[in-house]
């Protein structure tokens, strides 16, 4: 039922930032379709096309990148990686060098390490800042160059004066141009991976920059917050706008109760800021952590991802009712989804002729601010005026969310910070703990235990597979396990960019309690196919919004689920630095083994939302306390920002 | 404006027409194989052999190729793209034309430098006649099935967009930055489509070549360099201007016939090429000793050796489109080094440390640009050790 409606392919990268694809010489049949690369005297035979890197990595021989990034397509600009390649006269780039005929490569000759000494030299001499003094100490491949080169003085200089002011104006990416190696990850990373195009050279010779349309702050152009270009910057140029003074300000003044909420995804890959390997969740470490830090209660996101299901699965529920029963045609459908910041900020942008379709509900994060400033803050007796509540999140555009000027539905800023993994791993090491040496212990009360569904909001699908969880069970009056083994719904997990599902709805039950008031019964469903979509990346978004707009089969779906970030939030711009494909597969791996971890797997079981639903938000999902404090309206922003 | 010369050049007496019409009534393959056979080399600068380039490109397999006029003449010192162009346009634009029918193209571009503006007008006139007279568009000169037509395209100044890909990237739309190659232009061009880029005088060429017989053309030149050659001669000489020779013409005898006896040393190949000092000009113009797309700059007894490195790198900082390492960073500090010279504060060490850094730019680099800006300055340094060294801050020799 998998499918992958990609239609062709076509990066944005100038050509002159990618290696093409190369027609197979005629000779091929006799090559045996594989032709042989020797390196350095070892020999691997490689299907035709392939670089010399990558030849290179099959017999386990270094070649030391820079520009090059598996998630990128070639640059070949930074040159660090030059080889010497027999019959050619210069040097070639080994990213970018395809291998078509038999080829002899050598790795390390004197020209070879000449030429990459001064290349790292020459890179230095051009890069302001000392080491120690850089949120990239420690994990800046500028930086490991350096050492792995022997570099141990200045030879070509090294810049004493900045050459440009810092920009600060985004709530999210923080830009210094100073310590930009002209790699150009990021440019590709936003106009090829994430087909937004913020950022572009502009200049030339020393002068060349990478730079915003008209050299704009941030702030000022069609940025979506997403930070992919911070996940792969290799120095310290690119940086989130980091809090974390503020949050230990606040945690230092007795008179401030601080709250943190953590969410899966971090919990996921902080253990990565500590040395270890991806794809080990520090959930119940990370909570003594954070009590051990100063914060005064900590919780859990999935619960109020829980809420988010039952919030937007109610929506959706409506929206069908009314489009499919009562026959409205102002309906807005498909139904696309509201969690990802980056995604909003997407369609606020490209396509804010499509924003009726996108859910009122606010995304987990937004809505526990709402509740604990409200809700918590009754039950605690506390002032709300004193509360200072953090978020633990994987995101950049979390930071640019939580300060949206309409998100203060609670009479205050409803979420006061956004930390990403890397700032509260730095946290966690200044107060001196080793995280992973942690003993466990439970998140605080009030709250509770959320459920599996929640957790799996951060990998691609996850908030589809937890809505289905939740609508195939509220509409068949059945346990999902009966349709799906282990309540696990395969087709919408996976990596591929864009996937469509169809699930035919055979039969029917009773109307559950929770959507009495909405819904006479389900006659109305029985017999049909709830069409979904699912996609991760804005490249895939821009895909599958395309097809919407040309008619195709997208519109016809009744939900999508759009995240801004390549894998979903484990692949966030907050998250620890690398990023490859194989790391976020690793991270991928933890959130779904946690999931089965879990005893309730499903949103609506979820006992402390039964409760809620009871006690505080008293007219039911989707009704007037849950609108004025859970659901949000969006900006049409269009491309062009005078 | 009139070309300087002795006398008119080959391309005054030769007719465009009977170059295509000849063409035209050879087979495709019969047309490269008297391109390979005259020996013609690309007169752009690198030199490539026109046969083999078109014959890969008549190879490669796709449905649209495409023939690119590289008209982007911003070499220092070269100036006689501009006087074909101005003259004998009708000689390139059948070219191309030959071009395309010889590689199986229907489309021609050419890109004509953004300086060059005033040139567009007289261009335009010439393509609007040529298809009046058939000679581009459906069915030329009655060939079935053969058709052709030129766009002309405008640069806006960047001298690296003379460079092959840049200028297809230029093309494309995009910042014009050298692409990775292999694949090459004949691969994978204009839009991903095989494309040969061929320099204006190249294509002059190809159009007399077919009008008076490879054997014609290989009677002139060396043997791995045939033919005759137009260059652009400036600097300290009597007499400045465009001029053809066969290649292999020494230094020597190009000074006597332009009036550049008693220089110091020939500047060969624009910023790019090589300084050739008073002891070498023994040497001959061709590709196998010192090569040249056709710039050749005078530098009399009086000139400063050094100020002229410095004004070619201020060059190449300017012009370096900034992409890659060496090439971006390396004209910098190989200035820096000049202006230490200058000040006489460049130690031994670290002038030998730059010419190491000159190699690596050489070989680094990723296209001809950042490979060849290090060439005037290496060959400063070696061939004027005692004049450019030991000078005080004020400027002048201690000796
Ligand atoms: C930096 C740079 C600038 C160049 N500028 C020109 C130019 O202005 N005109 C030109 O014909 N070739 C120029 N070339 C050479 C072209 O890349 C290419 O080799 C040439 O157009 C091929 O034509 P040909 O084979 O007919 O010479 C330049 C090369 C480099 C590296
Ligand atoms: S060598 Fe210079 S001009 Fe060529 S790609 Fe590199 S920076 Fe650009």
């Amino acid at each position: 039922m998998v499918s992958d409606n990609v239609p062709q392919d076509v990066g944005r990268a100038p050509r002159s930032q990618q290696r093409q694809t190369v027609a197979p010489p005629q000779n091929l049949e006799s090559l045996g379709a594989r032709v042989l690369c020797t390196i350095d005297g070892k020999e691997v035979r490689v299907p035709v096309g392939t670089t010399i890197l990558a030849a290179a990595r099959e017999l386990g021989i270094r070649i030391p990148t820079l520009c090059n990034h598996d998630d990128l397509c070639v640059a070949g600009v930074c040159r660090v990686c030059v080889v010497e390649v027999e019959g050619q006269r210069t040097l070639q780039a080994a990213c970018a060098y395809p291998v078509t005929q038999p080829t002899k490569v050598w790795t390390h000759t004197r020209k070879v390490r000449q030429a990459r000494r001064h290349i790292i030299d020459l890179l230095l001499a051009d890069h302001y800042g000392e080491c120690y003094a850089c949120s990239r100490n420690n994990n800046c491949e500028l930086q490991s160059l350096a050492k792995e080169y022997g570099v141990d003085f200045f030879r070509f200089g090294h810049p004493e004066k900045p050459r440009y002011e810092i920009d600060r104006s985004s709530h999210s990416v923080v830009r210094d141009m100073n310590k930009c190696v002209l790699c150009r990850r990021c440019i590709r990373t936003c106009i090829d991976l994430q087909e937004v195009g913020v950022l572009e050279a502009i200049h030339r010779g020393h002068d060349t920059k990478v730079a915003t349309f008209l050299d704009k702050p941030l702030a000022q152009v069609v940025c979506i917050n997403c930070g992919q270009c911070i996940n792969r910057c290799p120095t310290g140029a690119l940086r989130a706008n980091d809090p974390t003074d503020d949050v230990w300000a606040a945690i230092d003044d007795p008179t401030k109760h601080v709250v943190m909420q953590t969410a899966p995804s971090p919990r996921a890959a902080i253990g990565e800021c500590f040395g270890q390997p991806a794809g080990k969740a520090f959930t119940f470490e990370l909570n003594t952590a954070l009590r051990h830090c100063g914060f005064d209660k900590v919780f859990d996101t999935n619960f109020t991802a829980d809420l988010t299901i039952i919030e937007e699965g109610t929506e959706l529920i409506i929206r069908l009712y009314k489009a499919l029963v009562q026959k409205d045609k102002s309906v807005a459908l498909p139904q696309f989804t509201s969690c990802s910041p980056g995604w909003v900020k997407y369609i606020e942008h490209f396509y804010p002729q499509y924003l009726p379709n996108v859910s009122s509900a606010k995304s987990p994060q937004q809505m526990f601010g709402a509740l604990i400033k409200t809700y918590y803050a009754k039950l605690q007796g506390i002032d709300p005026k004193n509360i200072v509540s953090v978020a633990l999140m994987p995101c950049s555009a979390k930071k640019f969310e939580c300060n949206r000027p309409e998100m203060c539905d609670s009479g205050y800023k409803d979420v006061d910070y956004g930390l990403t993994t890397r700032e509260l791993g730095k946290m966690i090491s200044e107060a001196g703990i080793d995280l992973p040496a942690m003993p466990k212990s439970d998140f605080d009360d009030v709250f509770g235990t959320a459920t599996g569904s929640g957790v799996i909001f951060g990998a691609t699908g996850g908030v589809m597979e937890s809505a289905l969880r939740c609508v195939i069970e509220l509409v068949t009056g059945k346990k999902v396990e009966n349709f799906y083994e282990h309540a696990e719904i395969l087709p919408v997990r996976g990596f591929e960019g864009v996937r469509y599902v169809e699930i035919p709805i055979t039969a029917v039950g009773p109307v559950p309690d929770l959507v009495k008031h909405l819904v006479p019964d389900w006659n109305w469903l029985k017999g049909a196919t709830l069409k979904v979509g699912v996609c991760h990346g804005t490249a895939n978004a821009k895909k599958v919004m395309e097809d919407i707009k040309a008619g195709g089969k997208f519109s016809e779906c009744h939900f999508i689920e759009f995240m801004a970030c390549p894998g979903g939030c484990l692949g966030g711009g907050g998250q620890p630095i690398p990023t490859t494909p194989a790391i976020r597969a690793a991270r991928a791996k933890a959130i779904y083994s946690e999931d089965r971890a879990y005893t309730v797997r499903k949103s609506h079981e979820n006992p402390v939302i039964q409760h809620i639903y009871k006690e505080f938000l008293t007219d039911g999902p989707c009704g007037h306390v849950s609108h004025k404090l859970l659901h949000t309206h969006y900006t049409a922003r269009g491309k062009y920002i005078p | 404006m009139k070309a300087a010369h002795q006398g008119p050049l080959t391309f005054a007496k030769v007719q465009a027409d009977t170059g295509l019409k000849t063409a035209l009534n050879k087979t495709r393959a019969e047309v490269i194989a008297e391109i390979s056979a005259s020996g013609l080399k690309g007169r752009g600068g690198a030199g490539f052999p026109t046969g083999v380039k078109w014959n890969l490109a008549a190879a490669a397999r796709a449905d649209q190729k495409y023939v690119v006029c590289n008209a982007d003449e911003g070499e220092p010192g070269t100036f006689k793209d501009r006087v074909i162009l101005l003259e004998h346009a009708d000689l390139v634009l059948a070219g191309m034309t030959i071009g395309g029918y010889a590689i199986g193209a229907t489309k021609g571009i050419l890109y004509l430098r953004g300086e060059y503006a005033y040139l567009r007008p007289h261009l335009e006139d010439a393509l609007a006649r040529r298809r009046q007279q058939g000679l581009l568009g459906p069915g030329i000169t009655g060939t079935k099935g053969f058709q052709f037509d030129i766009e002309m395209r405008m640069g806006s100044g960047a001298y690296v967009c003379g460079e092959e890909t840049a200028l297809i990237e230029s093309l494309e739309g995009h910042r014009g930055e050298p692409r990775n190659r292999p694949p090459f232009p004949v691969d994978t061009g204009f839009f991903r489509q095989p494309t040969i880029v061929n320099n204006v005088e190249t294509l002059a060429w190809v159009t007399c070549i077919l009008a008076k017989g490879a054997e014609w053309f290989k009677g002139f030149g060396t043997d791995k360099s045939a033919g005759l050659k137009l260059f652009s001669v400036s600097g300290d000489c009597a007499r400045p201007g465009v001029y053809e020779f066969p290649l292999g013409i020494t230094v020597t005898a190009l000074l006597k016939e332009v009036g550049g006896e008693g220089a110091k040393a020939v500047q060969i190949g624009g910023a790019s090429g090589h300084c050739v000092p008073a002891s070498q000009f023994g040497r001959k113009i061709a590709f196998e000793d010192v090569s040249t797309g056709g710039s050749i700059i005078i530098f009399g007894p009086q000139r400063d050796m050094l100020a002229i490195a410095h004004n070619f790198l201020d060059f190449f900082v300017e012009e370096s489109c900034g992409q890659c390492t060496p090439c971006r960073m390396g004209n910098v500090k190989l200035r820096e080094g000049v202006e230490l010279l200058e000040q006489g504060k460049c130690s031994m060490a670290y002038l030998r440390e730059l010419c190491a850094l000159g190699e690596t730019m050489q070989l680094a680099s990723k296209c001809g640009l950042g490979q060849s800006s290090p060439n005037a300055f290496l060959s400063i340094v070696s061939n004027f050790k005692d004049e450019i060294m030991g000078r005080t801050a004020a400027g002048s020799s201690v000796r």
